[in-house]
């Protein structure tokens, strides 16, 4: 049996990634996918914990939590698509019209 | 029965006339403004004496209620009017005399290029005026006399590109503020106290009251503080100053307003208020002293001067000094008879000083005036009849109604009557001195080829010459009046028509006798024909003795033609600190240090903290999101944080 602690260290990694990924990465897609990282990153530590505390209630939030991340994906690509589109680049220091 | 006489009508009329012309004026024609000016007050006039023919069958006083006004848990008033014997002889005097002044304005005010916006004031006036002496409570009458000094502003300031004519105007407005203060503080006492300011109310609380022998007291206070607004109204020490300033003004104001009807506002609101007076001794006793002094002072001020104008000013603030000596003794009648009288005669004086004006074209230096008698002989006819009448030469106007009052002012106390006395005789010698300088001699102005090769003014032309026959002739009606108007209080009528309003006479005249009044009498004549003898002999036959004199006084003479530097006396000791304090403590510091810094200053540092904090708004993405990720690091070690603490 893996302990608890094992999982949730993962959990924080990916996580962690996920957030300097966010922080670093010039492409819009790149960052996207950091989103997800952390989002599943987050799903590690609630099915671990639902195992842990036998509770299914962790799991089924992962359910949403995947629901509403591929709802998110396909918003957000349509997003890239037009911003793409409108701007010919994905790079996001230069999706900065709404700056003074 | 009481006939609906729709009083409110006389003073509506003069401010249709001042709306009319205010508002349409600017693009009528002169003679259309003058026909909605003369008809609007002649109405108001036309009014008054309908009122006046119906008088004896009204029942008085008369009461008209117009409209509501203020009405509030325990006290109302109302726009409602008030008529009684002294209102209607009030009333006369104002639309009487301010009608044949308006006549005399379209003459004197021609050429003026702001002839509209002159009627315009000159109605509105009429209008307040007529508040003022027809109101049924003091509030309203507060309204009319607030309102006339307005007017008063807007007239004195009439020419307002002229530096002296503009401060003379703020002069009188600010002046007339400390007596306001005065008769507000008055008024707000008689609501305290009394719950009203209905002049029945008012007088029906007080008349059971007996007199405040023992000092003060509140009607002594009431008494004190409306003698107060009195003394700004009307010119009293210690406000005189600004109604010898106020001689800047057109010179049919300067009759209207600053002569015959304005200035005698506080000797009217004093009388009105009498019931007051005599519970209060010392107040009236006050009343008397500043009226006597007042009296006496602005005449020895009167000889020196040498600005025609100025010499009719201080004799105006010198014989309303004898309307209050003749209130502060008790006989308000006597002090309403030399109001009326001195309405016509002053009136006149001022009308005819201005005809002497416009013949001069423009020049009010009595030392280069002389000689004009030959000039304009109907001006110097009509202002000699005044002369006599102010002088008290009997039979004439003044000489009744100053008697009058030095002969009630003697049963009270003999300084009065002999400072009176003194007063009569100054008056005289610098009535007919103005008489002797303006009208008799050598011609000593400009010479008319001077006058045409110079080629200034609006009134810049040739020989002096007599003015229009609209000007001429309300000098004539009035000249008419100070003949004859005096013998209305023969035998004693103008007091017992007066009698319902201010009692019946004074028991305390029984002790003196009619010879002593007869000798009083005869004194009185003969120190005005002293002082006309006086003028005669130093303007007339020996004019180099003036000078010669005047030389032997030396500072006493110059101190006298600065008028004893009152004014600077007054600007160094109120105007300077008061400006003074005001630049370096309110504006410097109080202004410039807090108020404006306190606004500055935070203004400031909103900018600055502002100027660091939006850096964080830099619009790249990726920093807002390192932002949202040290927010949240931050929060999650906050939580951790005290976690492992509890």
């Amino acid at each position: 049996m893996v302990p608890l602690s094992y999982y949730l260290l993962l959990s924080a990694f990916l996580f962690s990634c996920g957030v300097v990924g966010f922080l670093i990465k010039r492409n819009i897609i790149t960052i996207f996918m950091s989103i997800e990282l952390m989002l599943n990153g987050v799903n590690l530590s609630f099915v671990a914990f639902a195992a842990h505390w036998h509770a299914l209630a962790g799991q089924v939030f992962v359910f949403f939590v995947m629901v509403v991340a591929a709802a998110e994906a396909a918003v957000g690509l349509a997003i890239i698509i037009a911003v793409y589109r409108t701007r010919e680049t994905l790079n996001v220091d230069q999706v900065n019209l709404l700056k003074l | 029965m009481t006939a609906n006489l729709n009083l409110w009508l006389i003073p509506v009329l003069p401010l249709a006339g001042a709306a009319i012309n205010g508002f349409l004026g600017k693009k009528s024609s002169r003679q259309a403004v003058t026909a909605v000016a003369l008809f609007f007050s002649g109405a108001a006039f036309a009014m008054a004496l309908w009122v006046a023919l119906r008088f004896s069958s009204l029942t008085l006083p008369y009461h008209e209620f117009f409209a509501h006004w203020i009405r509030i848990t325990g006290f109302s008033a109302d726009f409602a009017f008030y008529l009684d014997q002294l209102s209607l002889v009030m009333l006369l005097v104002v639309t009487g005399v301010g009608f044949l002044i308006h006549i005399y304005s379209v003459g004197y005010m021609w050429d003026d290029p702001s002839y509209y916006r002159f009627f315009s004031y000159l109605n509105l006036f009429m209008f307040f005026m007529l508040m003022l002496v027809l109101a049924d409570n003091y509030l309203l009458m507060f309204i009319g006399w607030e309102g006339v000094g307005l007017a008063s502003y807007l007239l004195i300031g009439f020419w307002f590109t002229k530096d002296s004519a503009a401060s003379a105007g703020k002069k009188a407005f600010i002046v007339n503020r400390i007596g306001d203060f005065g008769f507000m503080i008055a008024l707000f006492l008689l609501i305290e106290h009394f719950g009203s300011l209905n002049f029945e109310q008012v007088f029906r609380s007080v008349a059971p009251l007996s007199a405040e022998t023992a000092g003060a007291g509140l009607l002594t206070a009431v008494g004190l503080l409306l003698m107060l607004g009195a003394c700004g109204k009307s010119a009293q020490i210690p406000l005189y100053i600004w109604l010898p300033d106020a001689m800047e003004g057109p010179t049919p104001v300067s009759a209207l307003i600053h002569a015959a009807t304005m200035v005698t506002a506080g000797v009217y609101m004093v009388s009105r208020s009498h019931l007051i007076f005599e519970r209060a001794p010392t107040a009236l006793m006050v009343v008397a002293i500043i009226g006597t002094l007042t009296a006496f002072f602005a005449a020895t001020i009167g000889i020196a001067q040498t600005d025609i104008k100025k010499v009719l000013a201080y004799s105006t603030i010198s014989q309303l000094g004898y309307m209050f000596m003749a209130c502060g003794v008790g006989a308000f009648s006597a002090g309403i008879f030399h109001l009326m009288t001195h309405a016509f005669f002053k009136g006149l004086l001022f009308l005819a000083a201005g005809s002497v004006i416009h013949a001069v074209g423009g020049e009010q230096d009595m030392r280069k005036m002389g000689g004009l008698k030959s000039y304009i002989p109907w001006t110097f006819l009509t202002m000699g009849i005044a002369t006599l009448a102010i002088s008290g030469i009997p039979p004439l106007a003044g000489f009744w109604s100053k008697d009058e009052i030095l002969w009630k002012a003697y049963q009270v106390s003999p300084v009065y009557w002999a400072i009176g006395v003194i007063t009569a005789f100054l008056t005289s010698f610098y009535m007919f001195r103005l008489l002797y300088m303006t009208f008799f001699g050598d011609y000593r102005g400009a010479t008319a080829e001077a006058r045409s090769s110079h080629g200034h003014g609006p009134h810049g032309h040739g020989e002096p010459h007599e003015s229009p026959l609209v000007m001429l002739a309300p000098l004539m009606i009035l000249a008419l009046l100070s003949l004859v108007g005096g013998f209305v209080g023969w035998g004693n009528h103008f007091e017992h028509f007066l009698a319902p309003v201010f009692g019946t006479g004074e028991p305390a005249a029984e002790a003196a006798s009619a010879a002593t009044e007869y000798l009083l009498m005869g004194v009185s004549v003969l120190v005005a024909f002293a002082g006309w003898w006086l003028a005669y002999l130093l303007y007339y036959k020996r004019d180099d003795l003036p000078q010669k004199i005047a030389d032997a006084l030396g500072s006493f003479y110059q101190t006298v033609v600065h008028k004893y530097y009152i004014d600077e006396l007054y600007g160094a000791v109120f105007v300077k600190p008061l400006i003074d304090g005001s630049t370096r403590i309110l504006w410097q510091d109080v202004d410039r240090k807090i108020i404006d810094a306190a606004v500055n200053d935070s203004a400031d540092g909103a900018r600055n903290v502002s100027d660091e904090v939006r850096q964080m708004q830099s619009g790249n993405i990726r920093s807002y999101a390192a932002w949202i990720a040290a927010g949240s690091a931050a929060v999650i070690a906050f939580m951790i944080w005290m976690w492992t603490k509890g």
